[in-house]
This record gives structure tokens, C-alpha cells and sequence, in this order.
């Protein structure tokens, strides 16, 4: 066992990295579940989302059209979810259900001729003299451009439902949607563009995985990050930079352990492996004990009835 | 003749198996506060979301100042200066004041101008509001505020008012009562919706009367008595409860000393509960919505437990018992929400017999059920209480609300109740079906059951209670004898205005 392996620099950079599918995710769904949907098929949609990245990556060998197919990829299959749920008025927790194994199943399929292939690189953003300091630099600086991404969707999913009429709108509709209607809001086209924007980041997030974490393609590889992602909506309250911190939380655990099992220490490696789990849940559960809730409408089907 | 604000010429509208509206005219004239009667199912409702452009009619047409008129979307008709208060308060409770304020409006502008101005109008027509506050936090009355305020901030020409008093003290009502006023005296039409007839003597230039979904007349409310009017709305003469002077038995429910914290999060805890209902007696329970209704009626009923000596049956400890072994010893209970809590919406009516009777009635044996003697209890409710339904494989789902409070209420006289509590018995009950589930109440109390009804309806706990008391979040005000006691009393055992300071105007 030898801890001086492990160096604290890389270690933070690359939590930020592992951190980023499960943020990309969370933050779209945290949108979902605000406009009152709950979407279920977050992890068939991110695993859609990085076999259509991937693929189109490989073909044009742009990873930007890579992220941009899998935005759309990951849309498409909640285009699946809106016709059931919004639609037909099917039940939302068994369609997203759904929704998740036929994306599996899926990605599967579109894949068989991706394995082994290695995807063309982004290469990281070397923030000029930002990036030079010390520590910090390739701490906060020498990312790839999603990562930066991620973070300024947070950004903006807080600003938008804190301070924009839209997101009061949004809010609105989630929280009771019959008053919204009686309004005169249109509740269905509000949260199939909630349910498509949620697809397009768990798609994007998808993709994170296949193109720059991993970065290959094997079948199921998204591991249940998609329902972890669902949790972290939960536990975070429906607060966007409580999402980020539960996701850098786990993020910084997942590569922690990976890094203490590499040094040899004398803790089975299946504690080590089940600890994001379990810290991240625990440290939500803790900050999540105050008085906010979930949406008032999440999980109802709306039918304007007359 | 000057022109009306607004003119409805033959409006219609069908949905499947009804005609909700049949050719409906009348016209409302500016600045005149216009009542609009009628029964549940009326089509009161209806008629207000065509001209709030929530639904298109079938046939027929509106004109606004002689102009055609036919909002696609409430947007158009705020526009067109309609503005309209909901019945079922359409707020959002985990938004503030502003917030909700600000979503009912087409080009709010910013937070800090908003505030600002629902301040201005609020302290104009005497109903103080803080801008900030969490709707979910505040009383019903001044929820309404916020709806009123809403409104007001688009300087409406013709305002809806859909039974706005319905949650209101009598206090709160000579305040709402007065902002209506001065809202006429400036010059903006009301059409008032509603079936408490006394306010409507009080409030309103005129009336117009629903029957049917047909327009079955118009009067003066101030020179029409308003039994005149209860009988143009239920169209034949009304019956009302008879109560024959009787004798009260010995205590048959002792609570005291009864506090328990409510289980849900906006849910009101009951605070030291003291009461006794004697035998052939009927408490009335008022007092505005979700001050502890809710709450008083789980622990009784069972579904919520207490320390076993806070609720005494004939002198037995009955806290810590559940429903089903209160049942047992004949304290039974009718929940106020009759889809979800009464009944079991998808089960049919011989399924929902044996929900509670199955102790009483004997409708089980070693856990197996007796489905044909079910069936018959079901078929003798349904006979006894004049249920209109096709019959008892029926789901409970498909009754029409009145027809299922008959039901539910039913299920419970005819298992001989002890102690019999029910909440809100004849809430959205037409007149007529009113008035016979109040006189069943009565007559099994002149039976020797003692019984509980809490209700918000006060001219119903005057007409059947013998006593009185009043829940003010969570604490229930000392019992009194009905006779005698005057609006203004009941008023202030409820809390008198919640703390809202009375208009200034």
C-alpha cells in the first residue's frame, strides 16, 4: 500500500470528469421534474445518447457532431416518452421504465459494428494564463469544452427558474397544473419541451461517457448512471447547484476509491466500490432534511378536461 | 337603452350524455353586480369558463359593448378586461405572492415593480397582502386576496366571482363584501356566482337563474324571499329537515385532553380537543377549511391513534383502537373526500358496501367473502337513499357527487351507528338531496345515536345541530346550544377575520 501514488492534483481534475455525466443528466431531468413530469428513461436516453454520439463521431470524425447527434439522439427517445405520457395519458413511471430498456436495447443494436473502434479526440481547452497557475491551472482549466458545458447549464437551469418569466412559468406548471391551465398556460407543450430538453442533456451526458471518459463503446456502459442521476434530482431538492455538488461528490468518490483500490489498501474492494453510493446518498439525505419539495404535479397526468 | 357590458344571446354546449348550457341568455349591465343561481351541475360553471374563453360554446353568441365577442384562450378575454376569481383557488402553493400574481398577468413587469403595486392596490381597497409571502402559508381568505388582487391589477371591466365565500368567515365576507362595493361604485361589473342566497339579497342589482342547464328565470335578489328563489332553482318545493324536540341519553363520546400532531406537512395538529356528545344529540363542528377538520375526523374515525384514554366510548378507552375495531363497537365515520377516502373510485358500489360494513352487517366469514348478502346491503342503501345509478355492480367512479354522498352517508346510517361522525355531509350535494341526508342524520339521532357533523356550511349545522362548537386551527372553541346563538358569535368562535384587518374603505 503506498497513498504517496496518489496525486491530489489529478485526482480533483479527473473527479471533475467523472463527474460530469451524472451532472449532465441530473440537471436535465431536474428540469423535467420542475415542469411535473417524472422521467424515468434517464438511463435509456443517456445510453442512446452515447451510441449516437459515438457513432457520428467515428463517421465524420468531429466529435462536436458527436455531441450534437447525441443531444438529438437522446431527444428522440423522449419524442417516445411524450407520445406515451403526454399523449396517450400512459402511466409516467411505467413508460419511463420502458423507455429505459428499449434504449438499452437499442444501443445495443445501433452499436454491434462500434466495438473496439476508438472515437476521435475533443482535446482540452488550455485556458491561457489561467491554466499556468500552479494547483489550480490544471486543477479548474484544462478541461474539454463539455465539461464547461455542464457547469454553465447549471448556471443557467438556476438563473432561468429563479429569475425568468419562462422558468415561473415552468415551476407553475409543475406545481399544479390545472390552476396553470385554468391560466391560459399551455401545460402539454411546456413539458414536452421540458421532457425533450431533459433527453438532449441526458443524451449529451451519454455521450460524455463513450467519447471522453472512457472513451470507447461497449454495450450497457452508461453502468446505472442514469438512476443515479434520478437520485441526485431527489436528494438534491430540485436545486440545480446541489445537483452539481452531489454530482462532484460522487464523482470525487468514484475516483477516489478507484484510486485507493490501485494503491493496494486493505479495504475489500467491494466496499470501496459501493461508497459513492452510499457517501453521496448520506450527504444528500443530510442537506436535503430541509423544508423544500418535490413539485407539487410530479408524476400526475394532466388531462384538460373541461 | 344603453347598450349592456356584456350580452349572452342562446349560448349552448353539449358534452357527451349532457347539455351542459341549453340556449342561455342574459345580459349584465355595467357597473351592476349580476348573480348567477343555480344547483350543482347547473351549468353555472360552464357558463362562466365560455366567457373566461376556457371552453368554446357549441352555438350562440356574446357581445362586449354591442361587439362580438369570443375569446379563443383566457388571454384573449383578460384582454377584452375579464378577469375571473376560481372557485377551487387556482394558486400555486410553493410560489409567493408575487410569483402567482405575476403568472396571471400578460406583461408583468419586474419582481420589485410588481411588489410595489400589489402593495398600492391592495392598501386602496382595504385588503392588506405582503407581496412575499409563500401562498401555501396563507389563510384562506387572504388567498383569495391574491386572486382578487390578481384580478384587480388588469383593471377588469367585468369581474367573475365563482362562490367566493364559500371559505370564509362571516367576518371575511363583510370584507370581501366591501371591496365588491366600491368596486361597483367605480363602475365594474360583478356576475357573482353562487347558491347562498342571503348573500346574494345582500350583494346583488340581479339575478339570473340556472335550472338544468336552462335559463329558468330572472328576478330582483332584494324584493324575491329567497325560499322564492331556492325553489325557482330546484324547481319544486323544498323540504326542510324536521327536528322533533327529544331527549338527550348519557354521553356516549367523551373526548378530552385530545392533541395530536396532523400527519401530513400543510396539515393543521389538533391542540387539547375537549367534547362529549351525549346520547340523541348532534354536535355541529364548524369552522373555515383546514383548521382541523381533516384532522379531527382520523381520530375518530381510527386512522389516527392517541393515548387511549383521550377518546372514551360509553366509558371504554377507545385511542389507541383502529377503524376497524371502532366500527366493531359501532363508532362509525364518513370522510369528507368521497373519491379516494369514502370510496374506492374504480370499485363498484357492492364492493365499496363491504369496505365498511363488513363488521356490522356481517358480510364475512373466516375472511371469505359473502357477496350476495353484500350485494342485498348494497341494493338497500341504494333504495333507502333514492341513489340514482343503474345498479350496484356500478363503479363508484361513474355516481354523479351528489349521488355518491348519498351512498356513502347511507352506508353508514344503515349499519346503526352508536356515534356517527361524518365531515361535510352534504358538501356539493344538490338542495333537494341535501336536505334528505340531513334529515336522515336527524332521524337517526332521534334514534339515540349521537352524532358529529362538521361541516363549513353554517345554515346547515343551524338546521340540524343541537349544539355548536367551532375548530380554529386545531383548537376546537367550548360547545354551545344552537338556539340563540347569533352569526356574529359564530363568527368570532371561528376566528373571527384570521387576524385580517378589517377594510378601511
Amino acid at each position: 500500500m503506498d497513498l504517496g501514488e496518489i496525486n491530489p492534483v489529478l485526482l480533483v481534475a479527473s473527479l471533475m470528469v467523472a463527474a460530469t455525466p451524472l451532472l449532465l443528466a441530473a440537471i436535465g431531468e431536474l428540469v423535467v421534474e420542475k415542469a411535473g413530469v417524472l422521467n424515468l428513461g434517464v438511463e435509456g436516453m443517456m445510453i442512446v445518447g452515447a451510441i449516437s454520439g459515438f457513432a457520428i463521431s467515428v463517421e465524420t470524425g468531429s466529435p462536436w457532431l458527436g455531441f450534437i447527434a447525441a443531444a438529438i439522439g437522446g431527444a428522440v427517445l423522449s419524442l417516445l416518452f411524450v407520445l406515451l405520457t403526454q399523449f396517450a395519458l400512459a402511466n409516467q413511471v411505467a413508460s419511463g421504465l420502458a423507455l429505459t430498456l428499449f434504449g438499452l436495447g437499442f444501443s445495443a443494436l445501433m452499436g454491434q459494428s462500434y466495438v473496439g473502434v476508438k472515437p476521435p479526440s475533443m482535446g482540452d481547452i488550455h485556458i491561457p494564463l489561467l491554466s499556468d497557475i500552479p494547483v489550480i491551472g490544471p486543477i479548474l482549466f484544462q478541461h474539454d469544452p463539455i465539461l464547461y458545458l455542464g457547469i454553465a447549464l447549471v448556471a443557467a437551469v438556476w438563473a432561468t427558474l429563479r429569475y425568468t418569466r419562462v422558468g415561473l412559468i415552468l415551476r407553475a406548471v409543475g406545481e399544479n397544473h390545472d390552476a396553470a391551465h385554468a391560466l391560459g398556460y399551455k401545460v402539454i407543450k411546456i413539458r414536452i419541451l421540458a421532457i425533450l430538453f431533459g433527453g438532449a442533456c441526458a443524451g449529451l451526458g451519454g455521450a460524455y461517457i463513450s467519447l471522453i471518459r472512457v472513451p470507447q463503446w461497449t454495450e450497457g456502459m452508461t453502468a446505472g448512471v442514469g438512476w443515479i442521476a434520478l437520485a441526485l434530482v431527489v436528494f438534491a431538492s430540485w436545486k440545480p447547484w446541489r445537483a452539481l455538488l452531489g454530482a462532484y461528490l460522487f464523482g470525487g468518490i468514484t475516483v477516489l476509491q478507484l484510486n485507493l483500490q490501485a494503491a493496494g489498501v486493505a479495504i475489500p474492494v467491494e466496499y470501496l466500490a459501493m461508497s459513492p453510493y452510499i457517501i453521496t446518498i448520506l450527504v444528500l439525505v443530510i442537506l436535503s432534511a430541509d423544508k423544500s419539495s418535490a413539485p407539487a404535479s410530479l408524476g400526475r397526468t394532466f388531462h384538460a378536461s373541461h | 337603452m344603453t347598450t349592456p357590458l356584456l350580452s349572452l344571446q342562446g349560448l349552448t354546449k353539449a358534452y357527451p350524455g349532457v347539455v351542459a348550457n341549453d340556449q342561455v341568455s342574459f345580459d349584465i349591465g355595467e357597473g351592476e353586480v349580476h348573480a348567477l343561481l343555480g344547483e350543482n351541475g347547473a351549468g353555472k360553471s360552464t357558463l362562466v369558463k365560455m366567457i373566461y374563453g376556457l371552453v368554446k360554446p357549441d352555438s350562440g353568441t356574446m357581445l362586449l359593448r354591442g361587439q362580438a365577442f369570443a375569446p379563443p384562450e383566457p388571454r384573449a378575454a383578460r384582454a377584452d378586461g375579464i378577469a375571473m376569481v376560481f372557485q377551487h383557488f387556482s394558486l400555486f402553493d410553493a410560489l409567493n405572492v408575487a410569483e402567482n400574481i405575476a403568472l396571471g398577468m400578460e406583461n408583468p413587469p419586474a419582481m420589485g415593480d410588481l411588489a410595489a403595486r400589489i402593495r398600492e392596490v391592495s392598501e386602496t381597497y382595504g385588503l392588506p397582502l405582503d407581496p412575499y409571502r409563500t401562498v401555501g402559508d396563507l389563510s384562506a381568505g387572504e388567498r383569495q386576496r391574491v386572486e382578487i388582487i390578481r384580478c384587480l391589477l388588469q383593471d377588469p371591466k367585468l369581474l367573475i366571482m365563482d362562490e367566493p365565500t364559500s371559505v370564509l368567515t362571516p367576518q371575511e365576507v363583510d370584507i370581501l363584501f366591501e371591496t365588491l362595493n366600491k368596486l361597483r361604485s367605480e363602475g365594474t361589473s360583478i356576475l357573482y356566482i353562487s347558491h347562498k342566497l342571503e348573500e346574494i339579497r345582500t350583494l346583488c342589482d340581479h339575478a339570473t337563474i340556472l335550472r338544468l342547464g336552462k335559463n329558468v328565470g330572472e328576478c330582483v335578489p332584494a324584493e324575491t324571499s329567497a325560499r322564492d328563489m331556492a325553489e325557482m332553482m330546484v324547481g319544486s318545493t323544498l323540504q326542510t329537515p324536521e327536528r322533533s324536540g327529544r331527549e338527550f341519553g348519557e354521553v356516549a363520546l367523551d373526548v378530552s385532553g385530545l392533541s395530536v400532531p396532523s400527519p401530513s406537512e400543510f396539515g393543521t395538529a389538533l391542540k387539547n380537543v375537549h367534547m362529549t356528545v351525549r346520547k340523541g344529540e348532534v354536535l355541529g363542528v364548524g369552522g373555515v377549511a383546514g383548521n382541523g377538520q381533516d384532522e379531527l375526523l382520523g381520530v375518530l374515525s381510527g386512522e389516527i391513534t392517541t393515548a387511549p384514554d383521550a377518546i372514551k366510548f360509553n366509558g371504554q378507552p377507545i385511542g389507541k383502537l383502529g377503524p376497524t375495531a371502532r366500527r366493531k363497537l359501532g363508532v362509525l365515520t364518513a370522510p369528507e373526500e368521497r373519491l379516494g377516502h369514502a370510496a374506492a373510485p374504480d370499485m363498484s358500489l357492492t364492493e365499496n358496501a363491504l369496505l365498511t360494513g363488513s363488521v356490522r352487517e356481517g358480510l364475512e366469514n373466516n375472511g371469505f367473502l359473502k357477496w350476495a348478502e353484500t350485494k342485498s346491503f348494497a341494493e338497500k342503501i341504494i333504495s333507502a337513499f333514492d341513489v340514482r345509478t343503474p345498479g350496484p355492480e356500478n363503479a363508484a367512479r361513474s355516481l354523479s357527487g351528489g349521488n355518491l354522498q348519498k351512498f356513502v352517508i347511507g352506508r353508514e346510517v344503515l349499519q346503526n351507528p352508536d356515534v356517527l361522525v361524518v365531515n361535510q355531509p352534504t358538501w356539493g350535494v344538490d338542495a333537494a338531496a341535501a336536505a334528505s341526508i340531513r334529515q336522515a342524520i336527524l332521524d337517526l339521532a332521534a334514534k339515540g345515536t349521537a352524532v358529529i357533523c362538521i361541516s363549513q356550511d353554517l345554515d346547515e349545522l343551524m338546521e340540524i345541530s343541537d349544539s355548536f362548537a367551532a375548530l380554529n386551527e386545531g383548537r376546537l372553541s367550548a360547545p354551545r346550544t344552537t338556539t340563540g346563538l347569533t352569526v356574529d358569535e359564530i363568527g368570532l368562535m371561528m376566528g373571527g377575520a384570521h387576524g385580517m384587518e378589517v377594510a378601511h374603505v
